[in-house]
């Protein structure tokens, strides 16, 4: 039996106001607060229309101060609201890393449960669009390494609209971080009702048999562009794997994967050093040391600062880095 | 500046009553509770002083000579109305039901100390400075989108005053209108450093000129003007007339923490002279001769009694079972990520099993 579901093709940025306007809508618990989010509809566009919709007392143009903006929303979530808060870059979540870091993922553990932080932090980011200085950082693993705290990363619509409502529901501070890359790079079909995508479960992307490449965000974009070619000029089978959720990884997609094809390269946008691909490698070697038919590879960006646009793309993990850490995986 | 905020006093520190007017709102009763309130929380810091020296509680935070501040504008609250304290607030979260068995429990290093009883809203005590503004300012929020006529109060000192999160959190609540009062205790010193190094700014109420505020200076040791000044803000929160900051100018007699030596930057004699001078507790004892309602065996029964309590909130804390190890655990997230729930695995497992 099927059932015929209503979808639309949308861009990443339309299926996340999709998921957000689904939140308002059918809990008024939910509030957007952020710089810009109201009238001008977010820098790119993720709330337009929804303060029309849902009103100024939902949708809050709050002033331009990140640990302000964290701040009441801690307060607002402690007191019963879901806030939704929006950072309007994640290189510019540093004012607020304090309210995050020293408030937010610990409530719930210094009240043993009384008061917690049912709070979602959106923040678009990335490198490769060619953005001014500051808006490109990629630090999910700032995030990662904070205890209690969720880490979400789409790279697609459908994906953002189910993990984006998952995270809203979620008891507990979710990061939800928006490669702006992936913005308007592709478009999926997303069903118009309400779905939700569970936290901590990759999506395989492509199944193959040779090698398995784990990586999220923009960089599932270079990943399918490599494999592409290696599968067209070296015939190497790759599954490519999006983790979707950093924080908790999906430690058994990754053992079932590398289990199957024995090899593993892992690409990350972010500087490598102390990186969420270091966190892949952990569990790979925990689970599936004993499968491993040579050395996981990881692709990353470089450990320097992530630079003003004219060089970004020397910095930025390229096809070419990604290839070759295949092969090299494949030949070892 | 300074001219423009006169330190404000209801009673001076002889005892003498300056507003008239006012004083008639306030029955000798209502002073006796804030002499008692203010007596329990003495005895309980001296306390505390003594136990941090015998090894039976950590480092310690004293609030001696703050009484008056804290007491006062802790009456001024109602039930539903939500406060938040700083970790020297002891005096200001036990008037309003902290109870000294989580005070003490608090002191011993225990998760509990910091939760308050049952429908009472207080957070735990912010410990990076300036931090629990923005919060209270959204607690506040979250009471006027509600509809309700409930306030919060935050407390912080001169220190927290050069703090961004002090900024923000008055912006916020300026700009939103929230029903918050900002209730800052100057009391001359950020560990170290006096107020006049802390800032080129002559008080500290005048910074809410910038944000359009409702700000006034008060003297932190008229227990009784902190707690009219406190009400009428509260009422005007409470009435839609948005938030207040209040500068109550205070003095602690002892250092920072018991891990502090003050004498390295003060000379401790100017606390010896305010102990016999602008004492807060010394001004309402002034006041009650004055009017005839100063009785010795009452301050001798109330003290009694609230020795009692003490022994007994000390019996509590130190026969207090140890810690589960869920504590560690099961409050991370409402339900343990996979990482956290291999991680007690592998705890128990090195230690058999046993969870404390």
């Amino acid at each position: 039996m099927s059932v015929a579901v209503e979808t639309k093709k949308l861009t990443m940025i339309q299926g996340i106001n999709d998921a957000l306007s689904t939140a308002l809508n059918e809990d008024e618990r939910t509030l957007i607060l952020g710089e810009d989010v109201g009238v001008n509809g977010g820098v790119f566009r993720a709330t337009e229309g929804l303060q029309e919709k849902y009103g100024s007392g939902r949708v809050i143009d709050t002033p331009l101060a990140e640990s302000g903006i964290m701040g009441t929303s801690i307060g607002l979530a402690a007191n019963g609201f879901r806030p939704i808060a929006e950072m309007q870059f994640l290189g510019f979540v540093y004012p607020a890393f304090n309210q995050i870091m020293t408030h937010a993922t610990r409530l719930r553990q210094r009240t043993l449960g009384r008061y917690t932080s049912p709070l979602v932090i959106r923040a678009p980011y990335g490198a490769g669009v060619r953005a001014p200085e500051i808006h490109s950082d990629s630090v999910e693993a700032l995030f990662t390494h904070m205890p209690g705290i969720k880490v979400v990363v789409p790279s697609n619509a459908y994906d953002a609209k189910g993990l984006l409502l998952e995270s809203i529901a979620d008891p507990d501070p979710v990061i939800f971080l928006e490669p702006m890359r992936c913005y308007r790079s592709s478009k999926t079909e997303v069903p118009e009702e309400k779905y939700k995508i569970e936290l901590g479960k990759a999506a395989t992307l492509k199944e193959g048999e040779d090698v398995s490449i784990f990586t999220w965000g923009a960089m599932t974009i270079e990943t399918m562009k490599a494999v592409e070619q290696l599968e067209a000029e070296k015939e190497i089978s790759c599954e490519v794997i999006d983790l979707r959720t950093l924080y908790p990884l999906d430690r058994d997609a990754i053992a079932a994967s590398v289990q199957k094809t024995t090899r593993a390269v892992v690409v990350q946008e972010a500087p490598l050093t102390g990186g969420v691909s270091s966190e892949v490698l952990s569990v790979i070697q925990d689970t599936s040391f004993l499968y491993l038919r040579s050395p996981v590879k990881q692709v990353g960006g470089l450990d320097v600062p992530v630079p003003v646009y004219s060089l970004e793309n020397e910095y930025l993990p390229s096809v070419d880095k990604i290839k070759y850490a295949v092969e090299q995986t494949v030949s070892f | 500046m300074i001219n423009d905020f006169p330190m404000q006093q209801l009673i001076d520190q002889d005892g003498n009553v300056l507003d008239h007017e006012r004083m008639q709102e306030i029955s000798i009763e209502k002073v006796k509770d804030m002499y008692y309130f203010m007596h329990r929380a003495r005895l309980l810091d001296k306390k505390c002083v003594n136990l941090q020296r015998q090894g039976r509680i950590g480092t310690y935070v004293q609030y001696e000579g703050q009484e008056g501040a804290q007491v006062g504008s802790a009456l001024a609250l109602e039930e539903g109305d939500w406060m938040f304290p700083t970790y020297r607030d002891h005096a200001a979260t036990l008037t309003y039901g902290q109870t000294m068995k989580n005070l003490l429990l608090n002191w011993r290093g225990r998760i509990e100390g910091g939760i308050a009883p049952e429908g009472i809203h207080i957070f735990p005590p912010a410990v990076p400075i300036a931090s629990q503004l923005p919060q209270a300012a959204g607690a506040a929020l979250a009471e006027k989108k509600k509809g309700t006529d409930r306030v919060s109060l935050v407390y912080f000192g001169d220190g927290a005053t050069s703090e961004g999160d002090f900024h923000e959190g008055l912006n916020f609540a300026s700009v939103f209108q929230t029903p918050t009062v900002f209730f800052n205790q100057n009391n001359g010193y950020a560990i170290s450093v006096p107020v006049e190094k802390q800032m080129n700014s002559e008080t500290i109420a005048q910074k809410g000129l910038g944000y359009d505020m409702n700000c006034l200076r008060i003297d932190g040791n008229d227990v009784i003007g902190v707690y009219c000044a406190v009400k009428d803000a509260v009422h005007k929160a409470r009435s839609g007339a948005g938030p207040t900051l209040i500068e109550a100018v205070t003095w602690r007699y002892g250092a920072h923490t018991t891990a502090d030596d003050p004498s390295k930057y003060r000379d401790q004699s100017e606390s010896e002279v305010r102990r016999q001078t602008t004492d807060p507790l010394l001004r309402v004892e002034k006041y009650l001769k004055a009017q005839d309602a100063w009785q010795e065996q009452w301050k001798q029964e109330i003290e009694a009694q609230i020795e009692s309590e003490i022994e007994t909130a000390l019996e509590e804390m130190e026969s207090y079972p140890e810690p589960e190890m869920n504590q560690l655990f099961d409050y991370v997230f409402e339900t343990p990520t996979w990482t956290i729930q291999q991680q007690i695995d592998e705890h128990l497992a090195v230690k058999g099993g046993k969870t404390s």
